[in-house]
């Protein structure tokens, strides 16, 4: 015979086992405890607020978006907002919320890869993004993030459908150390060796690549 | 440079000089010198072997001293202009511009960083204008052509494309536009990748693991087969495997790759790597299997006879268990499917026949 105190029991079961149990998704959308939804920021597709200069999270990386996640969390990786934030979630919600981003449909994936055309000489963004600055030891941004900036397995994300402003915020966080210098310490490396103009004019390049192929 | 590093250098570079003119006299090189005639019996990449056998090890060539090719902006308009661009277009993108002559993902640039002009990373013009040269390899005088024929039957492990074909004007165009204003030196400064001198502690597989896995695996993976873009395009080379360089390529040989990674590797981060570290990584990337030598001669201890006779080369040597090139004859060359994408240039004109006019 079923009663009220099984009822009460098996709700309480559930709740917990949802607690154990991180659901990305829910995260995204509704939040945790105390961390707010991150569609509120981030968008509900993931694609982020250009104004605003929060990321695009759909279709990063998993090992990507951990990282930045736990950098956020142990404070390597400065941000006032994002701190806190990933402090509250635990490091199975950071796993489950990074899976659930990275597997958001990436509309930028179905242009070819192809050479880029030549900067014209005066283009310094698209020039650094395609060719690169190799007398200085500076490879073309494409070297690694890949053909159009879109973005290489799970360690180099994509560029693109990223906002000016927030591609120009880390690199100039990377330049102060601001933010962890990234795998082997390449992108310190690389952004020390761009100065202020050059770092708004690769975020500015990146910003402008079509965000979605034409449909 | 400040003066006091620069009579640093100087007085580094001198003594080393005089420590090997002393160890040379000595007899300490005798082994190494028996290993480089090996070497001249089996592989060169880098064009005149006793090139990079005179060099003294500390001697380096410095970048900054090298020739700069003109800007790819200067490519000029017309006819040639387009061959050029063309010829850019292939070694940037070559399994796509040239599907009938390419076996394996790499692209000529893999190897030859900046598109082929930064020195010390084997640079287009200086290999322009080291050619026509007698070459060990091919045991005859080799043309800038011919040279070309090599990389795309080993390197490329597919299939020379014939003297004269499309592909190899517009390749030669862009070099010979490249080489703009440089001497005609095959010892030019910049050429080829600075040989490290003979490493401390002979290189070793499970060291080379070590570094493989804490400045290579990031981009080139732990199973060494690279990593590609979403569509395919493979942004980061194989380094090993079905679709890498065959075992007759330069780069199989551990001398030449361990120069390659350290001036060259990891990317924005070349020079990093010690000497040792760059020995003990070249020889455990070619301590894995790779295409069959397409100079096979039907066993594997023939053919290591014949062409890889060197401590230099693993090929038919035993890692693991295993005998490396042991796979038998060499598949047959499958051209790809794929059709040059962009047969018209961008004036309009057609530049090149579709591969089944020819």
């Amino acid at each position: 015979m079923i009663t009220g105190w099984h009822v009460c029991g098996f709700g309480v079961g559930l709740m917990l086992s949802i607690n154990c149990h991180a659901d990305g998704a829910a995260i995204a959308k509704t939040g945790a405890e105390a961390a707010p939804a991150c569609q509120i920021c981030h968008g509900a597709a993931g694609e982020g607020s250009a104004p605003a200069g929060f990321p695009r999270l759909a279709g990063l990386g998993a090992t990507y978006l951990q990282r930045q996640l736990a950098a956020f969390a142990d404070g390597t990786r400065v941000n006032a907002v994002m701190m806190p934030i990933a402090k509250a979630l635990s490091v199975a919600e950071r796993v489950e919320v990074s899976a659930y981003y990275a597997a958001l449909p990436v509309p930028v994936a179905t242009l070819k890869s192809a050479p880029a055309p030549m900067p014209t000489p005066d283009s310094v963004g698209a020039t650094l993004a395609t060719r690169g600055r190799w007398a200085d030891k500076l490879p073309a941004c494409e070297q690694c993030h890949g053909p159009g900036g879109r973005g290489v397995g799970h360690d180099f994300p994509a560029l693109t459908g990223q906002s000016a402003t927030y591609l120009a915020n880390q690199l100039a966080a990377w330049k102060t150390g601001a933010r962890p210098p990234g795998p082997q310490g390449l992108m310190a490396a690389v952004a020390k060796k761009l100065s202020a103009a050059e770092l708004r004019a690769v975020a500015d390049h990146y910003a402008a690549l079509p965000a979605r192929a034409a449909q | 440079m400040s003066a006091a590093r620069r009579q640093l250098y100087l007085g580094g570079a001198l003594a080393a000089l005089v420590i090997a003119v002393g160890l040379y006299a000595g007899g300490v090189f005798d082994n190494v010198g028996r290993q480089a005639s090996a070497r001249r019996a089996a592989n060169d990449l880098t064009g005149d072997p006793t090139r990079t056998e005179l060099a003294a090890p500390a001697a380096r060539t410095g970048a900054s001293a090298a020739f700069q090719p003109p800007a790819e902006s200067e490519i000029p308009a017309g006819e040639f202009g387009d061959a050029v661009r063309r010829g850019r277009e292939i070694f940037v993108d070559t399994p796509r511009a040239a599907p009938a002559y390419v076996g394996n993902s790499l692209r000529c640039v893999s190897c030859h960083l900046d598109a082929g002009r930064l020195a010390d990373s084997s640079p287009l013009w200086a290999a322009f204008v080291s050619y026509p040269a007698y070459r060990s390899k091919t045991k005859s005088i080799t043309t800038f052509q011919q040279r070309l024929q090599g990389c795309f039957e080993y390197s490329m492990n597919g299939r020379a494309p014939p003297l004269g074909a499309p592909e190899l004007v517009a390749l030669e165009s862009y070099a010979y536009w490249l080489a703009s204003g440089a001497t005609l030196d095959p010892n030019i400064a910049g050429r080829g990748y600075p040989r490290l001198a003979p490493p401390a502690q002979m290189a070793d597989f499970a060291r080379g693991e070590t570094v493989y896995a804490d400045n290579c695996v990031l981009c080139h993976g732990a199973d060494g087969a690279g990593q590609r873009a979403p569509d395919g395009y493979a942004v980061f080379p194989a380094l090993w495997g079905a679709d890498s360089f065959n075992w007759g390529a330069g780069m199989g040989r551990i001398s030449n790759a361990a120069a390659f990674v350290k001036a060259n590797m990891p990317l924005a981060l070349p020079g990093t790597l010690t000497d040792q570290q760059a020995w003990d990584v070249a020889l455990y990337m070619n301590s894995h299997e790779r295409p069959q030598d397409p100079r096979y001669t039907g066993s594997v201890q023939g053919t290591r006879q014949d062409f890889h006779a060197t401590e230099d080369s693993m090929y038919g040597r035993e890692v693991a268990g295993k005998v490396l090139g042991a796979s038998g004859a060499p598949k047959p060359f499958k051209a790809r499917s794929a059709e040059p994408e962009r047969l018209i240039t961008p004036n309009g004109r057609r530049l090149f026949d579709k591969a089944e006019d020819r």
